[in-house]
């Protein structure tokens, strides 16, 4: 049986330098990340929020940063009773640079096999990454309205 | 052909800015495929029943299939077999299914691929290395206009695998 743990690889016509930038700027990783706030300085031991219209949804842990290659924090959703009694799961950005583009693979596991966080991550991981593409590439975010966000989340995680 | 005990074994998701109309066009015309899918050709007869094929930049039928489904612009299914002697009777059949849903002002594409019976991760890893490279690539043709020039390693784990098999693999 495969292990409980998501796997997400994408393409994007960037530099290694801008998708990291991308992923650690509190104010570029807003447009893309669906109204989130991600808060940290990036630094190995440091804290890292990310918090959604005033609320706290998940808290990590930053454990290895080596730009612009290599990034893993700790995750733990906070927002859900059942999801905050589940240990911290961990999350990994390997970048890849090739020619004019750069491969990125986002590896989110250590869940146990009954989580409640895996199903809602999955979900968010390929919306975030492809907002992420859209807008490195085009300039511009995905035309998706927050409710209509915020309605198929809610909707996805009754199941 | 009834799929009903198909296992969905890989699953990719992704976000377009563009129409539902759009994104169907991509996925079923030579035209567009030809710009994010490694040069190779769609042909499809878009009726249940109709031939699939998927043509490589010299004519070959790399993949061939039945229209399973198709509700333009929204599901398409087909058998999805590579064409290697052997390789139907050692894996069994595969199907892959698209679905397009209209969200806000853009599109959620979802592709899976579905196997007649579980296969191990070593034969699955060629598709999981392929998926995501051209539907990216697909998102930036239907975006930007412009393609992305992919170097795929080759799909070493799958091949070993299918060697032991018994597969005969071309080349």
């Amino acid at each position: 049986m495969r292990k409980p743990e998501f796997v997400y690889v994408t393409y994007i016509e960037t530099t290694a330098e801008t998708l990291w930038h991308a992923l650690t700027d509190r104010d570029f990783i807003q447009k893309y990340w669906m109204d989130c706030i991600l808060t940290s300085d990036w630094k190995v031991g440091s804290r890292m929020t990310m918090e959604r219209y005033g609320e706290l949804k998940n808290e990590c842990v930053i454990l290895e940063s080596d730009p612009p290659r290599r990034m893993s924090y700790s995750w733990h959703s906070v927002f859900d009773a059942e999801m905050k009694t589940e240990k911290p799961s961990r999350v990994t950005y390997v970048l890849e640079p090739q020619g004019n583009i750069v491969k990125l693979t986002v590896t989110h596991e250590n869940f146990a096999d009954d989580s409640k966080t895996l199903p809602s991550i999955s979900f968010g991981w390929p919306m975030v990454l492809s907002n992420l593409k859209s807008i490195l590439e085009t300039g511009h975010p995905l035309p998706l309205e927050a409710p209509v966000i915020a309605a198929t989340e809610q909707a996805h995680a009754r199941g | 052909m009834d799929t009903r005990h198909f296992t969905p074994q890989t699953v990719y998701t992704i976000y377009i800015a563009s129409t539902p109309e759009k994104v169907w066009q991509a996925l079923t015309t030579a035209e567009f495929s030809r710009q994010y899918f490694s040069g190779f050709a769609v042909e499809i007869e878009l009726e249940i029943g109709g031939a699939f094929v998927l043509r490589t930049p010299d004519g070959e039928e790399h993949i061939s299939g039945e229209v399973l489904a198709c509700d333009p612009p929204h599901k398409l299914s087909v058998t999805w077999n590579v064409n290697w002697p052997g390789m139907v009777e050692a894996l069994g059949q595969t199907v892959v299914t698209y679905e397009i849903v209209q969200m806000g002002d853009a599109v959620r594409l979802t592709m899976t691929e579905a196997h007649e019976r579980p296969l191990p991760d070593d034969i699955l890893s060629g598709g999981r290395l392929g998926w995501p490279a051209i539907l990216s690539s697909l998102k930036s043709v239907v975006e930007t206009g412009k393609p992305l020039v992919i170097k795929l390693e080759p799909p070493t784990q799958m091949l070993a695998a299918l060697k032991a098999m018994g597969v005969t693999l071309p080349g």
